[in-house]
């Protein structure tokens, strides 16, 4: 069984739906018992930094995410949920989860792309990535691939070898995170075709052990 | 680099895709959840629904569709069509559209951009506005008003303001509709279209005209569109979004070719 954490941010019925779609049993949960019995662990997110850890420290569930973490579980957080994983968010300044060393940075203003010109904040659509070191989630993943992205902060870790890709937008930004069982991802893999179905199929089969 | 979109518009009745010209003349033209499963497997980055279905009673109807159409693609799609309250975009959010967009219900009642934001996130929130174009004058000093009812009814607001007022209520895309260019595939609206995208942050996508990829291409690199709507070029065949996105990469505009 995966559990989709269901902390009260977004409508996570999209998550659930790709991974059925797979033919991985999901469940979309707020229990910590059952999150704690599942076998793997979606994190994912939507909306603001702030709201978040408030609505995860009020359920408890920051707890049942720590020791997911600490039990080994492969672990993937999507979107916001691969920024609360770090110590702080430069929105509001927020205090996060602190599971990886680093921040969610907001992408500078203005924003200037070398062909483009002035970019946009919110970045909004499909982008490519830049593998930077292996990961097994990654498997089978081209060159060509796109997925799709909706944010105005990213991830951005202290130690260099959470990077697993970056993306280019006027700055290049780490887009996939890796750091021991915990796999995290600045995009929405279920809303970013088969090449994000490739990668969430990838999760739901990984052990959890980080690349090299 | 972030890819300019192409996004197939259907325009749904009673659970029916149709295309009209100018709001006007519909025919039905099949399955919108066959047709949504094949714009996915030929390429598209995004798909928007338009619920054109007359009587409220029958939005049910629209939302089977859109559960239906959930479970077919896993790319975002857009809803719009109808939506007056909050309670109109939680069920099309809980059926499985990523975005809704609001259109005339925003013209009477700006608030309902605004509490969709705080509620859902900014990235559901589409301010869908049809304009016509009239002639520049203090209250409307872009020279494009504001229209709803299909153009019929003039709202006596100036388009490029209302885009940026959208804007700080919270929306987190535009989509700009001309009625001038809609179903008459003779080209987008390109005199307001890059005006607007140069004055949001938000991007824009570009509705109504398309009727071969010059038009595309023009929208999407002079028009400063960030993604096009695309009906009729793709809906009878003209091209295939696989064309379209083919000839867009050779000319040099950057769209996501692996699917």
């Amino acid at each position: 069984m995966i559990a989709v954490i269901d902390y009260r941010v977004g409508n996570l019925g999209s998550v659930r739906r790709a991974v059925e779609r797979l033919g991985f049993p999901c469940k979309v949960t707020g229990e910590t018992d059952e999150i704690l019995s599942a076998e793997r662990v979606i994190f994912p997110g939507v909306g603001a930094a702030g709201k978040a850890m408030e609505c995860l420290r009020e359920t408890g569930l920051d707890e049942a995410v720590r020791e997911s973490l600490r039990l080994g579980k492969p672990i993937l957080g999507i979107c916001l949920g691969a920024q609360v994983i770090f110590e702080r968010s430069e929105e509001n300044d927020t205090l996060c989860l602190g599971l990886i060393k680093g921040k969610a940075a907001r992408f500078p203003e203005p924003l200037y792309g070398a062909a483009e010109g002035l970019l946009k904040v919110p970045h909004i659509g499909w982008n490519g990535v830049i593998p930077q070191r292996q990961h097994p989630v990654l498997e089978g993943i081209r060159a060509a691939d796109e997925f799709y992205f909706v944010h105005s902060y990213y991830p951005l870790p202290e130690d260099e070898e959470n990077v697993i890709t970056l993306t280019d937008y006027g700055v290049r930004f780490p887009s996939v995170i890796g750091c021991r069982n915990l796999v995290a991802v600045q995009f929405h893999p279920e809303k970013s075709g088969t090449a994000g179905l490739k990668l969430l199929r990838n999760f739901c089969t990984w052990d959890g052990r980080h690349a090299e | 680099m972030l890819s300019k979109r192409i996004i197939p518009c259907l325009d749904v009745r009673e659970g029916k895709t149709t295309k009209g010209i100018k709001f006007e003349e519909n025919i039905d033209i099949g399955d919108p959840v066959e047709m949504a499963r094949f714009y996915y497997e030929e390429g598209a980055d995004e798909v928007a629904f338009y619920d054109i279905t007359a009587s409220s009673d029958r939005r049910d109807i629209m939302i089977d569709v859109v559960s239906r159409v959930a479970r077919e693609i896993y790319i975002p799609f857009c809803v719009g069509g109808g939506i007056r309250t909050l309670e109109d975009m939680r069920a099309v959010l809980l059926a499985g559209a990523e975005k809704v967009s609001v259109n005339s219900a925003a013209v009477l009642n700006p608030r309902i951009i605004a509490e969709g934001a705080e509620v859902f996130g900014s990235q559901c929130i589409v301010l869908g506005m049809d304009v016509k174009k009239v002639a520049p004058s203090g209250r409307i000093p872009s020279g494009y008003e504001v229209v709803i009812d299909g153009g019929r009814t003039r709202m006596g607001r100036d388009a490029l303001e209302w885009a940026k007022e959208a804007e700080s209520l919270g929306a987190g895309e535009i989509c700009l509709n001309s009625i001038d260019a809609d179903g008459t595939q003779e080209g987008y609206e390109m005199t307001l279209t890059p005006l607007i995208s140069e004055n949001v942050g938000i991007p824009v996508i570009a509705s109504g005209g398309a009727g071969n990829i010059d038009h595309i291409y023009d929208v999407l690199t002079r028009g400063k569109a960030d993604a096009a709507l695309v009906a009729s070029v793709v809906h009878y065949g003209t091209h295939s979004i696989r064309q379209i996105k083919e000839e867009l990469n050779r000319r040099g505009v950057k769209v996501r070719m692996a699917w």
